[in-house]
């Protein structure tokens, strides 16, 4: 290790730093803390693989040196869910974001939580479409501003965390960028669950929603953060109107259930007439 | 001991302002990217927690457990 580097260096591609992410950015936030909460799971760096949709969070495996795959818009889950079929050894993650994950890909974020597939997906989610100039996403807050909401988004909100819980998800979580130690522990947990783990991770864009909405710097948007997120289990004793423009956090979900990947590889060795299940692992073993 | 990558730091400040102990201060010079780049100006409050290496977007801090004096 070179002397005075960070200690999440020996997983990325030294030859593509510095990142692409403006100054302040919570991508590289959730990129360390997802390092960490990898290290306290003990995965196997070598035994891991991401996927990424479109959007600035999914350049993030783009920097990590682990196999990547880099897919089309809102397709992540899809390609994961390919990948753990095909091989179930490994241990899948898919960085996405509010647009990848919630506008254009949510069938396959619902599907993929209603099947409890073996994957951890992790929603960058900033509020706003930030790649594309500042456009509403589906997450953007009631009143927030944005380039297509000149007077305030009218539409609600998605609440992410809460839509997975109910299509299935087994360990579900929501965090902001402000709460890293936290958030680490819920990757942590995410990735040791044998199931469907979603955690959403409330992020800054200081460029384009931090600019919208008078939160123009990315200290701004932490304390933004810091201040209005309240935890859940505080948060259901208390009225709907005292929780208007709060940010709920913590643990919505973590229920152990039968996996999808386990299930099906153990209906092909109870189906299979020649005793050589060949769907599934086939392409690893030798004859 | 606290070494900040001059490299790698977009000169966020998030060191700055979410350091439990305040250890780092804004440069006021321009560093050679044209940015306020925080250093450790009082690193003997330094508690070692880490929360500045893990905050750090653009992983340009690290917080060595010893000093070593070489």
């Amino acid at each position: 290790m070179v002397k005075g580097e960070s200690p999440f260096m020996k997983y990325l591609r030294r030859d593509r730093l510095p990142t692409i992410f403006c100054a302040g950015c919570g991508n590289g936030i959730v990129m360390n803390t997802f390092f960490n909460g990898m290290e306290m799971a003990e995965v196997d760096f070598d035994n891991l693989i991401l996927v990424s949709g479109i959007g600035c969070s999914s350049r993030i495996p783009g920097y990590v040196a682990c196999d990547s795959l880099h897919t089309t818009h809102g397709r992540p889950i899809s390609f994961a869910t390919g990948i753990k079929l095909a091989n179930p050894e490994h241990d899948v993650a898919v960085f996405s974001g509010d647009g990848d994950a919630a506008a254009i890909g949510g069938n396959h974020l619902i599907h993929g939580a209603r099947r409890n597939i073996d994957i951890t997906v992790i929603c960058i989610n900033n509020s706003i479409y930030g790649m594309t100039g500042g456009q509403i996403s589906p997450t953007s807050p009631k009143g927030s501003y944005g380039t297509t909401a000149p007077y305030g988004a009218l539409e609600r909100p998605f609440s992410l965390a809460d839509l997975v819980t109910a299509a299935g998800g087994t360990y579900v979580a929501r965090w902001t960028t402000a709460h890293p130690v936290q958030l680490s522990k819920a990757i942590k947990y995410g990735l040791q669950n044998k199931g469907f783990s979603f955690i959403e991770v409330i992020s800054q864009c200081p460029t384009y929603y931090g600019r919208k909405n008078k939160l123009r710097s990315p200290i701004d948007m932490l304390n933004w953060m810091k201040e209005t997120s309240i935890n859940k289990r505080r948060a259901d004793k208390m009225e709907e109107e005292e929780l208007q423009g709060k940010i709920i956090v913590g643990e919505f979900q973590k229920k152990p259930e039968p996996e999808f990947a386990e299930k099906l590889c153990k209906l092909l060795e109870e189906q299979c007439v020649t005793g050589k299940p060949t769907a599934i692992r086939s392409a690893y073993q030798e004859d | 001991m606290i070494t900040v990558n001059e490299n790698l730091c977009k000169g966020c400040n998030l060191c700055t302002e979410f350091c439990p102990q305040k250890v780092y201060k804004e440069s006021e010079k321009l560093g050679k990217k044209g940015i306020h780049v925080p250093v450790p100006v009082d690193e003997e409050k330094c508690k070692k927690c880490g929360l500045c290496a893990l905050m750090c977007p653009d992983q340009a801090i690290r917080v060595d457990e010893e000093d070593n004096d070489e």
